[in-house]
């Protein structure tokens, strides 16, 4: 033993001063772990911003939209041709008998102006959105006494004009383009030189409907915003308490034995089941057995559910657990049922750690999209708000997720634009929730 | 909705339940709560339980149960030879239901008087014609056995359904009656609806084994039906996928699988490695101040919905990569045809998943107690040979979970992969082609036109359930080993 | 008394190998350690007693450095080793934790085996120039952990997997490995039972041949067993350090008395 030792490996460095090769070459091995740590949060952080960079550049085009400003002449020969202001005959006007008027306003217009163009006619009409018929049509039936009157009018702008005016839209970008020509650029250019063509804040993508591929310029993401909160209440309205009762089962009475078990490693794989199962099930259990209406936000409500309550068992039973047991102790010490112990003391303690993961949980819901395709709740489907609650749950419409989808997938760019707007306003909302969440758990957070 | 109506009347129901029972319960105390065995708010309670819970509790399990009974003794009455050859008899029978749904959906509109729809002759044959004037297109013209199905099958509902509201309206009234009559002030109310409470949430606790029940059941139903029309060894065997409304079409799984696995792939070669080192360098050299700003961030990325990511997969990487890879790029080389391609959706879903490998595995490092860095340190080891050779070894099994939760997480994704996989089926190697994945073609085969008697659209269920079955292998396998890794450190 | 008896023998202090002059160690706003000044001679056993949060595990921690692992630790005055200041701006901690090892309170055992847990520190440190290089060192440290004889059939099998006393004298093997000068303990028996106690006491008597042992103990009987030097701290301060025999016999300070007799601590 002694002779081993005596041989001795290498001594260390005799002074602790002067550093040796070796430990050199280890902390520079040392500074490059480091910096591969240094380097993996950067590029998170470098991804998050890139993600919310490309979502505000791109998305704030969408609360913007260039308006054409026109005195309408609402001739009676082509309206009400009797003359009687019979609603049911001004109805029978379809959108193309209005179609003149607009072309003789835009022609007056640009007569007074003193505009020079040779533009047709047609063509300067052709610079709104193909919506401003119906919006003139839509306002003469429900003022039929204006017939006859010039009445100034905002018409949206036709969505080349709009990307032309925020950048998008160039003369060399739409030299296949058979919507648009250089010639009509340059007539807008004057239009905007004199005022009639400006581009201001635009409430209707907020509270409007989505329109059809035609006319970008036209669809809002409202009616989907109204879908997905009918989907949110219902959720709400199931999720909550049937994951509390869950919750307090597990965590209060249940038994430990193998059926116990089994539910709760069932909860926390369904917790992990890829949510578009989760639309499978609502397809085939809801749509087709149960025959509920397809595309109805019930349906969607009770698809996400399903899928949201194992989040919201899972933090109630963390909220539930963090409450001492002393406290039961004390409200089955002066004669409270168990029964009594879990509902006036413990439930009440645990609230804002409920509530703090249900927000969260419904939060995920919000955003979730997958499910929604497949029982229905994409594509053109609601262009006006429902008008009851009962409407509101089954009549068919889309969600703010799957409405940013069906926007992304047309052809027209300029849904783009919409796609990434209506993303905004979604990630507002999930910051809202998300805010209210942690401020409630910092303000009722308690430490036993 | 006939349905929401008789909730709503048993809810009235058990609302006067409650008024009365309280109030017949003070009354035989002599207006002395003191007297009474439980709370007066008990005896309300007791009363509009009995009332509630029988009624709605039938109703539930009529309204799951009646269309099954309808649906087998209705497809009794199909003869085997009314079955084309090319059909089962599962089919005939979504057919058969179509019909009467479209009849009661024309009666409903007006289109036909009840009188009318019940004597309709499948010999007249505009069946189909008048069904399609109320917006109900049938496929084909109906066949005689078929409408006597169909009208069977509406009677049946028919009768089905006032049996319900009968029986459901006299169980909430007799209930009220029973436990009305029992109310007395020895009556020991809260025992009974504590019990009554109890089982309640017995039952919210067993929603989520029914859930997994009815994912199961829902897909393995319609995955039996798809076997049975199209040949299992091609779903599993084969190696094209090849959708065909025409009928023939090859439907096999593999390459869909391997697109998934390919960009799953991807995804973990982008989250793990710098996920990781995120975790390690946030758990064991970034001070308090660091931690608290960046951890949250990064979680920031695990917040975001997949359709944002899914937006940003389809217009900004993949754009972003064709002007590396595609004509006309940066690199001059003619790599890449269009904006999706596996990397894409590969790269994106790594983002994705950073925060979720990040925090796991920070979890599962802070578990690795602090006495084995002590005793690494101490021997004079630099903190990168202690994480290195002492705490990720330590830590391994859980980081091995994490892993294969990011994994399932990868394979199970939808929206990054339809926005920006591709659409293409195929067995390839560059990642800058474009691919498709099982939840694309989940997306794609149900979604539009669906027609639930061809392979093509029931193929969906057979490829949900082995996504099913595949994650959740993954995840109990993750499951189990996170857990053993946390007890041994506990 | 028969532990007293060991305690008369003539004690060879050498020179100091270790320096300590008013050290200050602050926690936060915690004052832990308060004008420190010690000499811990070379080949010599050096225990540190007193009541529970005195201080002496953090003065321990101090001696290589330990404590730089904690944000808030900030410690001031002077340590020097062999008349290096260990504090020093040019000193790599990693270079002096090798030359001044640890055993710690638990034993911690890396998730390796037996041959793997010993072979860690001449690893990183480049000590073996091959295969059989290492194996000698990893067979030497055994056999000074005296623990060679138990596991030599088993050298692969997981060092978590032995008793607790062994993987303790494991642990003393593994700080033995990296040949270290001084060998610091922090309360190394505090979690083992009287049988593996005294074979770790043993082992730390042997052990002062070579190195200068420090050790931490709130067990007064183990520090007269096993050292000839003994500091008492209390409060963040050194009381009394002097020839363990006189501090047990015939301590200077009343608070030492006090803590002796069992009046403190």
């Amino acid at each position: 033993m002694t002779d081993i030792s005596q041989s001795g490996a290498p001594k260390h460095a005799s002074s602790l001063l002067s550093k040796d090769a070796r430990t050199a070459k280890r902390n520079r091995a040392e500074s490059r772990f480091k910096l591969y740590g240094i380097l993996a949060i950067a590029v998170g952080l470098l991804m998050l911003i890139t993600l919310v960079y490309n979502i505000v550049s791109r998305g704030t085009g969408a609360f913007t939209q260039t308006f054409v400003t026109l005195d309408v002449t609402l001739a009676e020969d082509k309206l009400d041709k009797n003359g009687n202001r019979n609603l049911d005959e001004i109805k029978k006007v379809s959108t193309f008998g209005y179609a003149p008027l607009i072309k003789d306003a835009i022609s007056s217009e640009v007569e007074k102006l003193g505009i020079q163009t040779d533009l047709s006619a047609k063509d300067q009409a052709a610079i709104l959105s193909k919506s401003a018929a119906a919006q003139l049509r839509d306002y003469v039936i429900a003022n039929p006494d204006k017939i006859g009157e010039t009445v100034q009018f905002r018409f949206l702008a036709n969505s080349r004009v709009d990307g032309y005016m925020k950048g998008r839209v160039s003369r060399e970008s739409i030299a296949n383009d058979k919507s648009i020509s250089p010639a009509q650029l340059d007539f807008v250019d004057q239009l905007v030189a004199d005022g009639v063509i400006v581009k201001s804040f635009n409430l209707d993508f907020i509270f409007g409907a989505d329109a059809s591929d035609q006319r970008p310029e036209a669809a809002g993401i409202g009616v989907s915003m109204i879908g997905s909160l009918f989907m949110m209440l219902v959720v709400l309205a199931l999720a909550l308490p049937i994951g509390v009762a869950a919750s307090i089962y597990l965590e209060e009475f249940a038994p430990k034995n193998w059926i116990t078990d089994i539910i709760e490693v069932n909860i926390s794989n369904l917790a992990a089941v890829p949510s578009i199962v989760f639309g499978i099930l609502g397809l085939a259990v809801f749509i087709n057995y149960m025959h509920l209406p397809m595309s109805a936000p019930l349906v969607g409500g009770l698809v996400l559910t399903l899928m949201t309550l194992p989040t919201i068992i899972i933090s109630t039973r963390a909220s539930l657990k963090a409450v001492p047991p002393s406290i039961r102790d004390a409200a089955l010490g002066v004669g409270a049922s168990k029964m009594q112990s879990v509902f006036h003391h413990v439930l009440p303690l645990a609230a804002p750690g409920i509530l703090t993961g249900t927000i969260i949980g419904l939060a995920q819901a919000l955003g979730e999209t997958a499910p929604l395709l497949l029982i229905g709740m994409v594509g053109f489907i609601a262009s006006n708000a429902p008008d009851s609650v009962a409407s509101g749950l089954l009549s068919p419409n889309s969600a703010m997720p799957a409405q940013i989808y069906e926007w992304a997938k047309r052809a027209d760019p300029a849904f783009y634009e919409r796609a990434w707007g209506g993303i905004i306003i979604l990630l507002i909302f999930l910051v809202t929730m998300n805010t209210v969440a942690v401020i409630l758990r910092r303000r009722f957070e308690r430490r036993w | 909705m006939p349905t929401l109506w008789l909730v709503v009347s048993v809810l009235v129901l058990a609302a006067i339940g409650y008024v009365l029972g309280r109030k017949r319960a003070l009354q035989s105390a002599g207006g002395d709560v003191r007297a009474l065995h439980s709370l007066p708010n008990y005896y309300g309670l007791n009363v509009a339980f009995a009332a509630l819970i029988p009624a709605l509790g039938v109703l539930l399990i009529w309204l799951l149960a009646q269309p099954m009974i309808v649906e087998n003794s209705v497809s009794g009455l199909i003869p085997d030879e009314a079955i084309p050859e090319d059909s089962t008899r599962g089919l005939v029978m979504s057919d058969v239901r179509r019909v009467a749904s479209g009849l009661d959906f024309a009666v409903e509109q007006g289109a036909m008087t009840l009188a009318e729809s019940q004597s309709l002759k499948a010999e007249a044959g505009d069946i189909r014609a008048r069904l399609g004037e109320v917006g109900v297109a049938l496929g084909a013209e109906v066949e005689a056995e078929v409408l006597d199905a169909a009208q069977r099958y509406r009677q049946m509902t028919t009768t089905g359904t006032h049996a319900m509201t009968l029986i459901v309206a006299l169980l909430a009234v007799a209930g009220l009656a029973i436990a009305y009559a029992r109310t007395h002030k020895d009556f020991r109310a809260r025992n009974v609806v504590e019990r009554g409470i109890l089982v309640l949430l017995i039952l919210a606790a067993s929603l989520a084994i029914l859930t997994t029940v009815g994912i199961v059941f829902s897909m393995l139903f319609e995955t039996m039906n798809f076997f049975g029309l199209h040949s299992w060894k091609d779903f599993f065997f084969g190696g094209t996928w090849a959708p065909n409304f025409r009928g023939d079409s090859e439907l096999s799984i593999l390459p869909l699988l391997w697109g998934t696995l390919y960009i799953s792939f991807v995804a973990l070669l982008v989250a793990v490695p710098i996920g990781l080192f995120a975790a390690i360098y946030l758990a064991e050299y970034a001070n308090k101040a660091t931690r608290s700003f960046a951890k949250p961030l990064l979680e920031i990325l695990a917040g975001i919905p997949t359709i944002v990511y899914g937006l940003f997969a389809l217009l900004t990487v993949g754009p972003m990569l064709v002007d590396f890879f595609g004509k006309g790029g940066f690199l001059g080389v003619e790599w890449m045809a269009g904006a999706t391609s596996v990397l894409t959706a590969g790269v994106v879903m790594g983002i994705m998943l950073i925060p979720f490998v990040s925090s796991l595995s920070d979890d599962i490092i802070n578990a690795v107690p602090q006495s084995m860095r002590d005793g690494s340190l101490g021997l004079g080891a630099t903190k990168s040979e202690t994480v290195r050779q002492v705490v990720l070894p330590a830590a391994l099994p859980g980081i091995v979970g994490a892993v294969l939760l990011a994994a399932s997480r990868a394979i199970g994704e939808t929206m990054i992969v339809v926005m920006g996989a591709g659409a293409i089926a195929k067995f390839a190697l560059n990642p800058l082609e474009s691919m498709t994945t099982i939840t694309t073609r989940i997306v794609s085969q149900l979604t539009g036109d669906t027609d639930f008697a061809s392979p093509e659209t029931l193929v969906a269920f057979a490829l949900g359930l082995t996504l099913f079955v595949l994650t959740l292998g993954l995840n109990i396998l993750a499951l189990y080993i996170v857990r053993k890794y946390r007890e041994q450190y506990e | 008394m028969n532990d007293m008896a060991r305690v008369e023998r003539v004690v060879d202090t050498g020179q100091a190998k270790i320096t300590a002059s008013d050290v200050q160690v602050h926690y936060g706003d915690t004052h832990a350690i308060k004008d420190v000044n010690v000499n811990i001679g070379d080949k010599t056993v050096t225990a540190f007693i007193g009541p529970s949060g005195c201080g002496k595990s953090t003065f321990l921690r101090c001696l290589n450095r330990m404590n730089d692992t904690i944000d808030v630790c900030r410690v001031k005055g002077n340590i020097l080793l062999d008349g290096e200041d260990i504090y020093d701006k040019r000193v790599d901690p990693v270079q002096l934790r090798a030359k001044v090892g640890m055993v710690f309170q638990k034993p911690n055992p890396f998730p390796k085996s037996i041959y793997d847990n010993v072979a860690y520190g001449p690893r990183i440190h480049g000590l073996a120039k091959n295969k059989a290089e290492l194996d000698e060192i990893v067979e030497k440290s055994l056999r000074r952990g005296a623990i060679w004889n138990e596991v030599k059939d088993r050298l692969d099998a997981p060092g978590t997997g032995l008793s607790g006393g062994q993987q303790q004298r494991l642990c003393i093997a593994r700080a033995v490995a990296t040949e270290p000068e001084v060998l610091l303990m922090d309360e190394p028996c505090s979690a083992l039972d009287p049988i593996a106690t005294a074979q770790v006491e043993e082992l730390i008597d042997e052990l002062r041949q070579r190195y200068s042992v420090v050790i931490v103990t709130h067990s007064m009987q183990q520090a007269a067993r096993v050292s000839q030097k003994t500091a008492f701290f209390h409060l963040g301060n050194l009381v009394e350090f002097g020839e363990t025999g006189q501090i047990f016999t015939n301590p200077q300070d009343p608070r030492t008395e006090s803590y002796i007799t069992g009046r403190i601590g």
